[in-house]
């Protein structure tokens, strides 16, 4: 009797050191995130305005109103363009350069080293640079160079079209060191009895990669094709600093009209009915991460 | 004998050819920022040199003299650092109640934690701004130096931690225990000592978060003192609006600098941390 009271109160004890160990993290955890998530969906039915100070409920106006403005359907639209091209972009040159310094040949390290240098550096940094790189006229060095070859370069980031795909370019370079070093390992992991055993029966070149390397990469390409595609949705400081959304809002995506609409116009209500958009869409991002874990998991037993 | 010698030369062109790309697209923008940074504004532009024309060392002055630069590059130092510690301390305390010490509703507070991974802070941010401005934390650094510490950066370090404690032997808490340390004295004495690499990594991945951040400073500051580098460096305009390329470029090269050398330095260990987060966070 005694004694099962003694280890009762050890283990409310216990319990009591649990709990003020996590008290920090996860008081910080309700205050920083849970209550702004809740209120982020509360606010979406209202029509909050920092300047006006209002915040009447309003019920579906915000939700309505989404549907029928022409700029969310761009930024949509643009969104979904700038992760469709900076996804694929992204994991082929990884996957060819990771294969490709997984010959160990010499240049390995160097490269190995210089790629992670923008990984490492702020967007902003990254972004000011190549700001520059890509001014028109020959004022850039690209276009400098472009001209010594005869070519005359666009106005790269003033004229519609190209100025997506420059910023696209500029991401891409600014995050592939990722993904050729997660790639690196996971060619450095492969199991050299297979592969060597493909090789004994002929296979080389490009059959050996579709047939046996890339099935065997499978997992990893698939896990970092998420990861890749929810980075690219959260594009920001590329697009506000390189283009600021422009030329007439063709780079402006979902989280650059969170900004907008939220400390622009400063329609705080409808920029959170963007934002639950936004969330929406890393919730099924993060639910096909979580299948896809499952998959990656099963494959490795 | 001829025929192989140009074989093998020919075999080499692909890794030259690779070599050269690389440099021009990994190498080259940061010696361009850095060459152009010793120019005039006028000679940044037009022909690209190897070398800069003008060795404007005095650009480097200016920069601090245009705006309160050494107070935007101490503001982002204080942000960094104090975010990068919060986060580690939180995330370690909690990463080890959450692996080894028993309480009701663990697995459950855990996993809503883990929620924060997957909210950027994009979805928030408005919310989080009128809740600043609430408690008069708006125009303040409070709100930069919370957000590494609490939101998913918090719960990415607090999930590493847990990875890690949950592979230690119980042996090592039963020889604390023995020894008449508390839980807090193992934490303290036994578990955080050997969680040195965890910690580490964590450390670097927080820092690298907050030295590097732009949506919350531009969000949350308003006066020029509050300023952090990321807002600093584009606010090098002449007084017609127009921008001091010379002396964006020279703030630029002064903010990138302590993350290269810290890479450098640290290189495999800042490429694991980020490659393995890259891959489970």
């Amino acid at each position: 009797m005694n004694r099962s009271n003694l280890a009762h109160r050890r283990r409310l004890a216990e319990s009591a050191t649990g709990y003020a160990f996590i008290l920090p993290q996860m008081l910080g955890f309700v205050l920083f995130v849970l209550i702004p998530l809740i209120n982020v969906f509360i606010y979406s039915f209202q029509n909050k305005n920092i300047l006006f100070g209002t915040n009447a409920f309003c019920g579906l106006d915000n939700y309505r109103k989404l549907f029928s403005d022409p700029l969310f359907h761009l930024t949509l639209k643009n969104t979904l363009i700038f992760s469709f091209f900076l996804v694929p972009l992204n994991l082929i040159l990884a996957m060819a350069m990771a294969l490709y310094l997984g010959d160990g040949q010499f240049g390995t390290r160097y490269i190995r080293t210089v790629i992670f240098l923008p990984v490492v550096t702020s967007g902003v940094a990254w972004s000011i640079v190549w700001k520059y790189l890509l001014q028109g006229g020959t004022a850039g060095p690209i276009n400098w160079f472009l001209a010594q070859l005869g070519i005359q370069g666009p106005n790269w980031l003033q004229q519609k079209g190209w100025a997506m795909g420059a910023v696209i370019v500029t991401r891409v370079l600014k995050n592939l060191g990722t993904n050729v070093l997660v790639f690196y390992g996971a060619v450095m992991n492969l199991d050299s009895g297979i592969v060597e055993a493909a090789r004994i029966d002929g296979a080389s070149g490009m059959t050996l990669f579709r047939k046996i390397k890339l099935p065997l990469l499978m997992p990893t390409v698939l896990m970092a094709s998420i990861v890749t595609m929810i980075g690219s949705m959260r594009v920001f400081d590329t697009i506000k600093l390189m283009t600021d959304g422009g030329p007439e809002g063709s780079t402006m995506v979902l989280v650059y009209y969170v900004y907008y609409q939220g400390f622009k116009a400063f329609k705080s209500g409808y920029a959170s009915a963007i934002a639950v958009i936004l969330f929406l869409i890393m919730l099924l991002m993060t639910l096909l991460q979580w299948l896809a874990r499952k998959k990656v998991s099963h494959y490795e037993e | 004998m001829r025929s192989n010698t140009i074989r093998r030369a020919v075999r080499w062109i692909p890794r030259i050819l690779l070599l050269t790309l690389v440099t021009l697209a990994f190498v080259y923008p940061f010696w361009w920022m850095l060459v152009n940074s010793l120019n005039t504004n006028a000679q940044v532009f037009g022909q690209p040199r190897l070398l800069p024309q003008g060795w404007q060392w005095q650009n480097y002055i200016e920069i601090f003299r245009k705006q309160p630069f050494a107070r935007h590059y101490l503001n982002t130092i204080l942000v960094a650092c104090v975010g990068t510690l919060g986060n580690v301390l939180i995330s370690a305390l909690s990463g080890y109640a959450f692996s080894r010490i028993r309480f009701p509703g663990r697995e459950l507070l855990f996993i809503l934690l883990l929620t924060a991974l997957m909210m950027p802070i994009e979805v928030i941010i408005i919310p989080l701004f009128y809740q600043m401005k609430a408690w008069n934390m708006t125009d303040s650094l409070y709100p930069l130096m919370f957000i590494p510490i609490f939101c998913s950066q918090g719960a990415l370090s607090a999930f590493m931690f847990r990875q890690f404690f949950v592979t230690i032997p119980s042996e090592l808490e039963e020889a604390g225990r023995l020894d008449g340390l508390s839980h807090f004295g193992i934490f303290r004495y036994i578990m955080l000592p050997i969680s040195m690499p965890v910690a580490s990594s964590a450390g670097i991945l927080a820092f690298l978060a907050s030295w590097n951040t732009y949506l919350e400073p531009l969000v949350f500051t308003t006066s020029i003192e509050k300023y952090t580098l990321p807002l600093s460096l584009n606010n090098f305009n002449d007084v017609y609006g127009q921008p001091e390329w010379h002396l964006q470029l020279a703030a630029t090269t002064l903010s990138v600098i302590p993350v290269m050398i810290v890479y450098l330095v640290f290189q495999e260990k800042v490429t694991d941390a980020m490659v393995s987060s890259g891959l489970k966070g």
